[in-house]
């Protein structure tokens, strides 16, 4: 291998990287604002100015390419002069708008204003003025002065997201990044441009001003848009989920996510529309009752019908664990009738991140044994079961039985028991006769295997009313280390929300069953030992950057 | 107590007390005639100076605006976390203000700090010393009771801009 000297350390780099890959690999940071290493070199910025012994200038580290024996100094005094006079210059129309910017705290150019800068700026002219507030897309405003040229969100667009929708105009200190006439920066990746833009120019509108980065906690989870898994961060502030974004993973999503994913999967678990007790019908109306009157009615209703009659519904939405639980528990009681509800919108897919299949763990359900058309169950048979009154009970989790295609209104009347666990009401819990709260992905923890096979963990963010912060290892803030139960931030609301698998579990123990699970870990670690597919996996080496299951049939026949 | 040494040495009017006792009362006796400084509060009330740090307050400019950009710094700074502010989008040029701006005074130290690091002279100790309160949520000071307006600030904006 070749070797090249940084900073008077010899590493080894592979033929055709670049100076600055070849550092970063070892770990030696080159400050860059427009380098990127997902997207093509554009060697604007010059802030990744190093000497290069023998070479008569100063050279950009992102173009140029390590050669055998070259001698790189990034520290010498030569380079640090370099360094801060692109940074003075950079700074010269930069608006001091820290203090009304989304993006400080997790911003380049104030982070290199601080450690690659002199703190004091020679220009006392008027700096250039710019747009500051213009909707360059549905979901991104756009601050023409805090732009610094990068053409990061350029490259970006037309090399990720195959969108070519933006470009340079003008020349100059007014210079700016524009849509083509009449055109809208909308593409469904836009977003990434967002965490790409290493100032605040492009900032998240439905984010705008919500918290400062600083006051967040960030909790690594999946996205459950659809079936690809995106890793990402949970930002929760005051027990409420703030932001999402893209978490890098090599083998789902690099470091994107798309903009449906990034601003529609959570809003649920903030919804008005969550359920805040268990019901149970009473005299035709439901009723909030505690959980053990919950459990105890739906152990005993579920006792008066013969297996056959009663159907259970797992969920794609759902994860491991509680499938695995829902299918355990189906076994236990002899049902054969099981199945579950797929949600594809068909066409809605590219050939990026996009999906057909919106739920985020149809593989994995159907490996801890819930599967379409299980035993030959298909939907149509427990639509038609229910109006031929042969199937008398459902017991469905995470999921709405009026999504079932072709369902109409009346379809579910001549149920006599209909069990749901629903984080947020639906048509199924409005008409259910037992109600369990169920925690939302954002409150538990559990795995996920998305569609190619990768089983990937989520953890909770937010907390329910059976949990605590510190207690239960979950990520806090500076305010959540410290807050006491007078504070205002820690009063947000926590929902009385149990996950799915600990309501399953319960359920099992009152109907006699030797169902003993403390955590989502208890009943992974019993589903390795189970299913051949999870065999030899376990939280820890699950970690934070997934496994992919070595099963060669993991794709869902359906 | 037997082996204790006494000193022996004093003179001879350190013997007999009698000027000490002279000097003493003669500091009594100017004490009685000087002016009063007790102040029989609360029915009379203390102006502190300019450079004290009584109950952080929040600047109202002319035209009933905070100078707030709701930045979080302040909050941020806060050794004590007594502050708590959110933000939103306004359509005047500064782009944000707060909707919540939040003191808890049974957190505050009065250490100034959130002055100190306001980068809009939008937050300033006051004079007022007088927090009483009779319930834990009555000490949470909002926009309503921390808004001051600038004319009764003059005092310590000009301090600040001398001394800070
Ligand atoms: S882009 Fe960075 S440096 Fe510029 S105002 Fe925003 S936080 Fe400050
Ligand atoms: S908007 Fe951001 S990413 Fe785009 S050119 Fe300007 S600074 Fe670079
Ligand atoms: S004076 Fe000190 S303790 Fe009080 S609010 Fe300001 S920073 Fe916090
Ligand atoms: S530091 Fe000043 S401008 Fe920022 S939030 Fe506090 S009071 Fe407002």
């Amino acid at each position: 291998m070749p070797k090249i000297i940084i900073d008077s350390k010899e590493i080894e780099f592979k033929q055709g990287q670049t100076i600055i890959e070849a550092a970063r690999e070892n770990g030696i940071d080159i400050p860059h604002f427009c380098w990127h290493p997902k997207l093509s070199v554009s060697g604007n910025c010059r802030v990744c100015l190093v000497e290069v012994e023998k070479m008569p200038k100063l050279v950009i580290s992102c173009a140029t390419l390590a050669a055998d024996g070259m001698v790189v100094n990034t520290r010498s005094e030569k380079t640090l002069s370099a360094r801060r006079a692109v940074m003075e210059f950079i700074l010269i129309n930069h608006p001091l708008d820290c203090p009304i910017c989304d993006e400080a705290g997790e911003c380049k150019l104030q982070d290199y204003a601080y450690s690659h800068s002199v703190g004091e700026s020679r220009f006392v002219e008027e700096k250039a003025h710019n747009i500051k507030r213009t909707e360059i897309g549905p979901r991104i405003m756009f601050d023409a002065e805090r732009c610094i040229s990068c053409s990061r969100c350029i490259r970006f667009s037309s090399e990720i997201a195959g969108a070519n929708q933006l470009t340079f105009t003008k020349r100059g200190d007014r210079v700016t990044i524009s849509t083509f006439p009449g055109e809208s920066f909308d593409n469904p990746y836009s977003m990434n441009t967002v965490d790409i833009c290493p100032v605040g120019a492009l900032t998240n509108k439905d984010f705008r001003f919500k918290s400062r980065v600083w006051e967040m906690s960030a909790t690594k989870s999946i996205c459950t848009g659809c079936s690809r898994g995106c890793n990402i961060d949970i930002w929760v502030r005051n027990n409420k989920i703030m932001r999402l974004t893209p978490r890098n993973n090599e083998q789902v999503n690099a470091d994107w996510m798309c903009d449906n994913g990034r601003i529609n999967s959570f809003k649920f678990v903030n919804a008005e529309d969550r359920i805040d007790s268990v019901q149970v019908r009473k005299e035709g109306f439901l009723q909030p009752v505690t959980w053990e009157e919950g459990i105890k009615t739906a152990a005993v209703s579920l006792k008066k019908f013969k297996p056959h009659e009663i159907a259970f519904i797992g969920s794609p939405y759902a994860t491991n664990e509680d499938n695995y639980l829902m299918a355990k528990l189906a076994k236990a009681l002899g049902v054969q009738n099981i199945s579950i509800i797929q949600h594809s919108v068909e066409g809605d897919c590219d050939d990026i991140l996009i999906r057909e299949d919106k739920t985020p763990n149809l593989t994995g359900a159907a490996l801890a044994g819930i599967r379409p058309n299980y035993n030959g169950f298909s939907l149509n048979q427990l639509v038609d079961g229910i109006r031929q009154k042969k199937i008398k009970a459902v017991y469905i989790i995470e999921d709405d039985l009026y999504s079932i295609a072709g369902a109409d209104e009346k379809a579910f009347a001549n149920l006599e028991l209909l069990i749901v666990n629903s984080s947020n009401r639906n048509k199924t819990t409005l008409s259910a006769d037992i109600v369990f709260p169920a925690s939302t992905f954002a409150e538990k923890n559990g795995t996920f295997v998305n569609f190619a096979g990768v089983v990937q963990r989520i953890r909770p963010a937010v907390a329910t009313a059976e949990m605590d912060r510190a207690l239960d290892g979950m990520e806090m803030s500076k305010w959540d280390k410290f807050g006491t139960k007078f504070d205002r931030w820690m009063q947000g609301e926590k929902k009385d929300a149990k996950p799915t698998w600990r309501i399953i579990t319960q359920i099992g123990e009152q109907l006699g069953m030797k169902f003993k699970y403390e955590m989502a870990e208890n009943v992974f670690d019993e589903m390795s030992g189970a299913i051949k597919e999870f065999a030899g996996t376990d939280y820890d080496k699950i970690g934070s950057e997934g496994l992919k299951l070595k099963s060669e049939k993991i794709a869902v026949n359906v | 107590m037997s082996g204790m040494k006494r000193k022996k040495d004093l003179t001879f009017l350190q013997r007999i007390y009698l000027p000490e006792i002279v000097k003493g009362l003669k500091l009594t006796l100017t004490n009685m005639f000087r002016p009063n400084v007790t102040l029989q509060y609360p029915e009379q009330k203390f102006t502190p100076p300019a450079s004290y740090r009584g109950r952080p307050v929040l600047v109202e400019d002319k035209g009933n605006a905070e100078r707030c950009v709701a930045c979080g710094l302040c909050a941020r700074v806060c050794p004590a976390l007594a502050i708590e502010v959110q933000a939103s989008e306004t359509e005047n040029e500064k782009e944000r203000y707060p909707v919540k701006f939040e003191i808890n005074m049974l957190r505050c130290i009065f250490c100034g700090f959130c002055e100190e690091v306001c980068p809009e002279e939008a937050i300033v100790m006051s004079k007022d010393y007088e927090l009483v309160f009779s319930k834990r949520s009555d000490a949470i000071y909002g926009k309503d009771k921390l808004l001051v307006p600038i004319d009764n600030l003059k005092d310590r904006l000009e301090f600040l801009r001398n001394f800070k």
